[in-house]
């Protein structure tokens, strides 16, 4: 079990947090303006990255607020949460293990 | 006493002896013996019976790597065990065991011919033989070969014991209390960290238990260590824990130890729970499991009698056992040398030591010397004798390439040591990376992936100085501030030697008739390998699922690097090429009850009730569970079943009315000068234009244009809208309301709040539902005018506030109660007093479900399926036309959602007026079809009408609104059943009752 820092909370256990899929895709201002195959890039399309991952999480289980995480899917580890409305941090991937938060 | 007891030493108290019992028969033993040190101590080293040949098996090990003395403990009685190692099942006064997978007695066992037959069981037998005819895989060979080939029977009765779960913190974690573990944790706890040290055994000290020579800070290193461990459990901020297994290791350095407390005693403490899972989170963690002894494969290696030699120095040093009369060893190792010289001291006779060395030197083998053992080098092993008990074995010479015979020699028991095998299974379980160590011929730790280090054995340094150094280093390197450590250990010990071998011993060239086992639990030689890599598998891991090697419950503790050896020969590619299969935790079995811990019974999973669940029960209610409410499903009356019960409650709110509790409803409150806007953009409705005191059925759609959920919307203010949802969906459609408001519209001006618990719901439905609440509701104007159908209204109710609307789930006159939680149950009480002078009838989920579906009323999740839009549920109607946006419009404009031959919903009636389908039955077009058929659709809902007197049924058919009146065709087991396709809607379609 992950330890999550939640950005309103601090460190919390993982079964207190769910997962929200993959960060700052942002759903489009006119949804009827766009062809199916944008919409579909929109709806369905995401990576699978090995690696740093920039995804969303929601404290369910405590305040409610979703954060956006970068988490390196090589090692379950996060590197970092942040909250929705801030930019996604330049972090690279850890050369040495990190100890738990 | 035994004559195969050593007179003194040893960790067994020679003042307790006890008595115990295996397979009906009593041995005496002394405290402090295994089961396995136990039995050896009475001459006993048959204790099971192989798995696939049902070979006579003995004991093998002394320790967790055991693959052949598997037993059951206490059969039949409360703690019933299958399956325990009797290497790990320490002994207490009047212990029973018996051993398992053998019939009709462990003496004579009838599957025994399976060895005689087995050039016709090779590896992927069963693949390859039991595949026809399809249908007796299950009926006849499963069940045959489960009976012949399974472990130990799971207790037929409920476990009564209570096991316990905690978490636990700390800085540094040692895992493993040998020198090198006793080594790191002192060097932490120095350096005032706080240390949590566990062992998998009952006592500390490892390797050092049965270490008779070595010295350390100049004194023997048993009362080295014996003195370390005090000084750490004297330490407030050191945890000890003993029989405490590390099992699996899991991200962010969080380890789960199962600590065993209560099956050492013969009395167990009823305070204390028999086991304790424990979840640690450690800053730092160190390993220092140590290595398991490699068994040498030779043919015949797996008699009674033969076993690894370093377990045959802990049974005599540790437990004062000696494991034969006459050994010969057979080794490839320096170790096995101290082994030799320890036995010989002792008394025993050692008839030769082969070593597969061509030329064995150094300090012990001059020691063997001296001591008269004749040592036999460039040996090899040809064969061995003896039916239940090894007799004796045929030693072969290697010389030039070629291999002769050199020597048969009768013995009691032979102990061989292929070298040493580092326990990295924790740390591959931590996703660390292993890298090939040829010198050592083995794998060792290299990149971590957590915070944790490895030391001793279990990285290659086995030698004991080394090993103190080693977990010295890695206890202050692991601790929070390594500046402030200062311990150092001097030791002055004795080395035991590397080198090893791995794969089979050298055979002539004729096929050696015995055969040479490399997994002993899974019964795999090396034909089975060579076989596997002529048969052309490459990779590793499918080696190990064709041949099973590896796989059993031993996980390849003493068997997976001779396997991977034999296969690397056999492809004839390196051993690092060929790479190791993954370890998975546990790395011993941990029982259910550890891992359930409290969950169990009525703590298994909460239970929410309504505030009438009790007046439910009291009337005799039949409950369902729905999610995790408890919910009434019928009343029956004396003699009724379900369908009497639910055809005379239906009839009651047809014909006069009917009392439900509705309350698992989920309700959302939206709230703010926002909420419509976001209604709007949510909702497939539009809600601009809903009046205050006016409700909707609400659809909500994911982004994908499929319904999600729906619900009676009503609008309680201006900017208030109490959204109902369904009983399970409440909690995600709250989840995705929060998803678009924090994150998509951050800048709208809402507030959500789950109010499904505030609020208890009471329906009354039918004809005389206005006539029964009349009298008892204040402040609300309830003629059809002023109160209409899918208004709401506030006033109150029996002293409680009322928000009530008129809504009907069943096609009637009906009113739902919405009354504060805390009042429910009296209000309940009250209305349903008044109901009785107009035939007032309460009913269960199963009524309104039959009521709803007479009236083609679609359950969500019941009539859909997630592949399902509005449009293909007959709700098109429910669609705000003139918005330009909502949660899933995009999607529904894709051709494909609006194609004419999508799956839509139909009613179905069966022609013969009487079957009841089967809900999820598939739906034909033709009649007579044979499998494959094609299929055009299925049941989504189906029942008996009462009001109807004949069955309706609710589906999904393709194109199904342009079928209406065709006959259908439902395949069935029974024979095919026709049925019409009509409205969904069956009962009163103008809707005249419901607007009374």
């Amino acid at each position: 079990m992950l330890i999550i820092v939640c950005p309103f909370c601090g460190k919390r256990p993982e079964i207190e947090f769910t997962y929200g899929g993959q960060a700052h895709i942002t759903r489009p201002e006119r949804p009827s303006e766009l062809d199916d195959q944008a919409w579909a890039e929109f709806l369905y399309m995401r990576s699978n990255t090995k690696g740093i991952h920039a995804e969303r999480w929601r404290h369910a289980r405590g305040c409610g607020r979703f954060f956006n995480a970068l988490r390196d899917t090589t090692t379950d580890h996060f590197v970092a949460t942040y909250r929705i409305d801030e930019p996604q941090p330049q972090i690279e991937q850890p050369a040495e293990p990190v100890p738990p938060p | 006493m035994s004559v195969l007891r050593t007179p003194g030493g040893g960790r067994v108290d020679r003042e307790r002896s006890l008595q115990f019992n295996f397979d009906g028969k009593a041995y005496a033993a002394l405290q402090g013996d295994t089961l396995a040190s136990g039995l050896l101590a009475n001459g006993v080293h048959l204790v099971g019976r192989s798995f696939k040949y049902h070979r006579p098996r003995g004991i093998l090990s002394a320790g967790a790597e055991e693959p052949n003395a598997l037993v059951t403990v206490n059969p039949g009685a409360p703690r019933d065990t299958p399956n325990v190692l009797a290497t790990q099942v320490e002994l207490y006064p009047g212990l029973r065991a018996i051993s398992q997978h053998r019939w009709p007695s462990l003496q004579y066992d009838v599957g025994r011919v399976n060895d005689a037959l087995s050039a016709f069981f090779p590896a992927g037998f069963y693949y390859k033989t039991f595949k026809w005819p399809q249908r007796a895989w299950k009926s006849v060979y499963e069940p045959a070969i489960r009976r012949a080939a399974g472990l130990g029977r799971a207790p037929a009765t409920a476990d009564p014991d209570r096991y316990a779960q905690r978490y636990a913190h700390c800085d540094t974690l040692v895992v493993g209390a040998g020198p090198a573990g006793i080594a790191a944790a002192l060097a932490a706890a120095d350096a005032g960290a706080r240390v949590m040290l566990c062992d998998e055994q009952s006592e500390m000290g490892g390797s050092l238990l049965a270490e008779t020579m070595a010295r350390i800070d100049g004194v023997p290193a048993l009362d080295w260590a014996l003195r370390a461990l005090a000084t750490l459990a004297g330490n407030p901020r050191v945890t000890l824990l003993t029989r405490t297994t590390a099992f699996g290791y899991f991200p962010h350095n969080l380890l789960g130890l199962n600590q065993r407390l209560g099956d050492h005693r013969a009395d167990p403490d009823p305070g204390q729970p028999r086991q304790r899972l424990w979840m640690v989170r450690a800053r730092q963690v160190v390993l220092a499991t140590g290595a398991i002894e490699r068994p040498l494969v030779f043919p015949g290696n797996d008699r009674p009698g033969i076993l690894l030699a370093g377990a045959a120095r802990t049974y005599l040093n540790r437990y004062g056992v000696k494991v034969g009369v006459r050994v010969v060893v057979v080794t490839a190792t320096d170790a096995a040398y101290q082994t030799a010289l320890d036995l010989h001291a002792a008394g025993v006779a050692v008839a030769a030591i082969a070593d597969v060395r061509a030329q064995p030197v150094g300090v012990l083998p001059d020691a063997v010397s001296r001591a008269g053992i004749e040592i036999m080098p460039a040996a090899t092993v040809l064969g061995t004798r003896g039916d239940r008990r090894v007799s004796e074995i045929s030693l072969g010479r290697v010389q030039g390439g070629m291999v002769r015979p050199a020597a048969r020699l009768a013995c009691d028991a032979v102990l061989m040591s292929g070298g040493y095998t580092p326990s990295v299974h924790l740390f591959s379980q931590s996703r660390g990376k292993l890298v090939w160590n040829e010198s050592l011929l083995a794998f060792v730790p290299g990149l971590s992936a957590e915070c944790e280090r490895s030391a001793g054995a279990c990285r290659g340094v086995g030698d004991l100085t080394a090993a103190l150094e080693d977990g010295a280093a890695a206890g202050l390197a692991a601790a929070p501030d390594p500046v402030r450590g200062s311990w150092r250990p001097l030791p002055e010990a004795g080395t035991t030697g590397g080198c090893g071998w791995l794969g089979a011993l050298p055979q002539p060239q004729t096929t050696a008739t015995d055969k040479a086992f490399v997994d002993w639990q899974h019964d795999v030689t090396t034909r089975d390998l060579a076989l596997a890599a002529r048969e052309g598998f490459r990779s590793i891991e499918h080696v190990k699922r064709y041949t099973t090697t590896g796989m059993a419950t031993d996980q390849g503790k003493t068997s997976n690097l001779n396997a991977l050896s034999i296969v690397a020969s056999g492809l004839g590619v390196p051993i690092s090429q060929v790479g190791l299969t993954t370890f998975r935790m546990p790395y011993t079995p941990v029982p259910f009850g550890s891992f359930a811990g409290t969950s169990r019974g009525a703590l298994f999973d909460p239970v929410r009730r309504t505030p009438m669940h009790h007046w439910a029960q009291a009337r005799g209610a039949v409950f369902e569970n729905v999610g995790l409410w408890k919910r009434a499903r019928y009343f029956p009356r004396a003699g009724e079943d379900m369908h009497a019960a639910v055809a005379r409650e239906c009839r009651a709110v047809r014909s006069a009315c009917g009392i439900f509790d509705a309350t698992t409803l989920g309700k959302i409150e939206v709230v703010g000068a926002d909420a419509v806007e976001f209604m709007n953009r949510l909702y497939v409705n539009s809600w601009t234009n809903l009046a205050v005191g006016r409700s909707r059925y609400g659809i909500l759609l994911r982004e994908d244009g499929f319904v999600y959920d729906d619900g009676v919307v009503a609008r309680t203010a201006a900017d208030r809208f109490h959204v109902t949802t369904t009983t399970g969906g409440a909690p995600r459609v709250l989840a995705m309301m929060e998803d678009y408001r924090q994150t998509e519209w951050p800048q709208l001006k809402v507030w959500l709040t789950s109010t499904t618990e505030q609020w208890a719901v009471i329906a009354v439905q039918g004809p005389n539902a206005r006539r029964v609440i009349a009298p008892l509701v204040e402040g609300i104007d309830l003629g059809a005018s002023a109160l209409p159908h899918m208004a709401v209204a506030r006033g109150r109710i029996c002293g409680a506030p009322l928000l009530l609307f008129r809504v009907s789930f069943t096609g009637e006159l009906g009113y739902e109660i919405n009354v504060p939680a805390d009042f429910g149950a009296t209000v309940w009480e009250a209305v349903h007093a008044a109901g009785q002078a107009h035939g007032m009838t309460v009913y269960g989920t199963e009524t309104m479900h039959v009521l709803r579906a007479e009236k083609g009323y679609i359950i969500v999740g019941q009539d859909t399926d997630g592949t399902v839009t509005p449009d293909d549920a007959g709700l098109s109607w429910a669609i705000g036309k003139s918005k330009a946006d909502f949660v899933g419009k995009r999607s529904l404009e894709r051709a494909s959602m609006r194609a004419p031959t999508r799956k839509q919903l139909v009613g179905l009636r069966s022609r013969d007026g009487r079957t009841v389908l089967d809900e999820g039955a598939q739906i034909a077009a033709l009649p007579g079809q044979q499998p494959p058929m094609q299929l055009i659709g299925h049941v989504t809902s189906s029942y008996y009408s009462a009001a109807l007197d004949h069955p309706i049924a609710l589906a999904l058919v393709a194109g199904g609104r342009t079928r209406l009146g065709q006959t259908l065709y439902v395949p069935m087991p029974r024979g095919e059943i026709e049925v019409e396709v009509t409205p969904p809607v069956f009962y009163d379609p103008k809707g005249e009752r419901l607007n009374a």
